[in-house]
């Protein structure tokens, strides 16, 4: 059996197109790097739906939190508090659970103990809590004379959030709005090891590469191939982040431009 | 309340205990390990060097639990089979057998003959390992940006008077980067925290065992307190000790940062001087 082969046969099994048997034997390289491959499959349409869900809600919550109005400011400090405060292990756990007692009340509620919408939102609500502390850090450090010119020129209310703030913010922001980018994606293996089962064996990308070191009793294959594709992945990240970070940057003059610098330094 | 006192949930408190022992132990060691780290990454000695930051870089570019699940197992062979080639020298039989890791029994750690405690404290102790390597990564990143943050004037003076590379190092440098560090460092402890219900896949019985083991559903027949399924209970106590921990860990590290900020020469320290 040729490595094409197994590519067609196992290169969509993590949605459930393909072989439905995981192999039991015979566990060629080429098995496991396909297999781990299309796990990542799920890492990737975690990552990309609560980044793009979460960036939104980051927003609200970052001028939330620097409102004005109490109750609107109470609430998203305790959002943030909460998300920020907590493992996400846990948080998927509690997730899972509550989502399992909510079933019984109405089958509303069935999709959400499946992976693909429960941890979907546990990601989302984490992703935004912690963007959303990144940009109020930022909203905080917008230059007090961009607002002064831009009452002058006429704006304000929404025009000149839209228009000024906002950009400003979501300029000052993005270096730190990678690194939280990264270590989402990073944070999408925990789904399958908490209480998310993986319906007929269609997991992640670690979840698989875990199923071969189980199996060979040989970590030393199966976790360096994952720990490919996640550096692969972050490079990619890293490129499409700094081209919006070059657009974003685009009026400055050339050497005031601060680069993405690729930086990590916080892990949920 | 007799169903909160008995003997499973006198495990699940204790377990909160194995949590506060791993945090104590591994804080200091990853520390150690974060100390080796900065000083083989900024070692004038190249291959030292590009291993220090390898290590850094490899370790905080891939997820961590990955190397949570890959250490125990690496770790675990690696002792066994330095072990096997130090105690079983005439052991002619291949140790990767397909897909099994075979090694002569007296190899076996721990021995297959010792207590139940001695597996506990092997399980507990590799956990402690693996958190010590990972984190270790990720501190040594955070002191060697406070060591090159100290002031170079300083280093220079040092030079002036005479004293050696060793003694600026360790008399002018180390003594001063630990304000610079304090924010990572204190930033690193959180996630310390956060990271430790992952000692749960690292096949500890620590309090998201317990969680899950009390909170299922109970029948009658086995227990006198039967419930349904307060997994959902269970898990947000969990929630909510997290949140106080690094509630109180915040305000704690916001102290000493105050205290060590005093007197130096840095924005915290002027703003202090300024407001008294």
């Amino acid at each position: 059996m040729s490595c094409w082969d197994v590519v067609a046969d196992y290169g969509l099994r993590s949605i459930g197109i393909g072989e439905r048997l995981l192999p039991r034997d015979d566990f060629t390289l080429c098995k496991q790097v396909v297999l781990i491959g299309s796990g990542m499959i799920w890492n990737v349409y975690f990552g990309i739906l609560a980044l793009g869900a979460g960036f939104f809600l980051a927003t609200a919550l970052a001028v939330g939190k620097a409102s004005k109005v109490t109750a609107l400011r109470k609430l998203s400090e305790w959002f943030i508090f909460v998300f920020r405060g907590s493992p996400l292990f846990i948080q998927f756990f509690f997730a899972y659970f509550l989502f399992l007692a909510l079933k019984s009340v109405s089958p509303l509620f069935d999709p959400f103990s499946a992976a693909w919408l429960g941890a979907l939102i546990v990601l989302f609500f984490n992703t935004a809590a912690y963007s959303g502390e990144i940009f109020y850090g930022a909203l905080l450090s917008v230059p007090k004379g961009d607002i002064e010119a831009a009452g002058a020129y006429g704006f304000s209310g929404w025009p000149r959030f839209r228009r000024i703030v906002w950009p400003t913010m979501l300029r000052l922001a993005w270096p730190a709005y990678t690194n939280e980018a990264i270590f989402l994606f990073h944070a999408t293996t925990l789904v399958f090891f908490s209480g998310f089962p993986a319906w007929q064996q269609r997991g992640d990308a670690l979840y698989y590469a875990s199923y071969f070191a189980d199996k060979t009793f040989n970590p030393f294959v199966a976790y360096p191939i994952l720990a490919g594709y996640f550096i692969l992945l972050t490079l990619v990240v890293i490129a499409v982040f700094g081209a919006i970070n070059r657009h974003l940057n685009r009026h400055l003059p050339q050497e005031h431009r601060a680069g993405v610098r690729y930086r990590p330094n916080l892990v949920r | 309340m007799c169903y909160l006192t008995t003997g499973k949930h006198m495990a699940f408190y204790g377990s909160f205990g194995t949590v506060l022992l791993l945090l104590a132990i591994t804080a200091p060691v990853a520390l150690a390990f974060g100390f080796g780290g900065a000083m083989a990454a900024r070692s004038r000695v190249a291959p030292l060097r590009w291993l220090g930051k390898a290590y850094i870089a490899v370790v905080r570019g891939v997820p961590d639990i990955a190397f949570f699940l890959f250490f125990v197992i690496a770790l675990d062979q690696l002792f066994e089979w330095l072990r096997h080639q130090a105690k079983c020298p005439d052991w002619d039989a291949a140790i990767r057998q397909g897909n099994d890791f075979v090694v002569c029994p007296a190899a076996k750690l721990p021995l297959s003959s010792s207590p139940q405690i001695w597996h506990e404290a092997y399980g507990f102790s590799l956990a402690v390992l693996t958190f010590a390597i990972v984190f270790g990564a990720f501190a040594a990143n955070v002191l060697f940006g406070a060591m090159k943050a100290v002031p170079r004037a300083q280093l220079e003076t040092a030079e002036a008077y005479g004293m050696s590379h060793r003694q600026t190092f360790w008399r002018i440098l180390v003594p001063q980067m630990w304000v610079y560090a304090l924010p990572g460092l204190s930033n690193l402890w959180m996630v310390l925290i956060k990271a430790t219900p992952l000692l749960f896949l690292l096949g500890i019985e620590d309090i998201v065992y317990w969680a899950r083991e009390l909170g299922g559903s109970k029948t009658p027949r086995f227990t006198d307190y039967p419930h349904g399924d307060w997994r959902v209970y269970y898990f947000g106590a969990l929630l909510v000790f997290y949140l106080c921990f690094t509630r109180v860990s915040e305000i704690v590290l916001g102290r000493v940062m105050k205290r060590l900020t005093h007197g130096q020469a840095t924005m915290g320290g002027e703003a202090q001087r300024k407001a008294a």
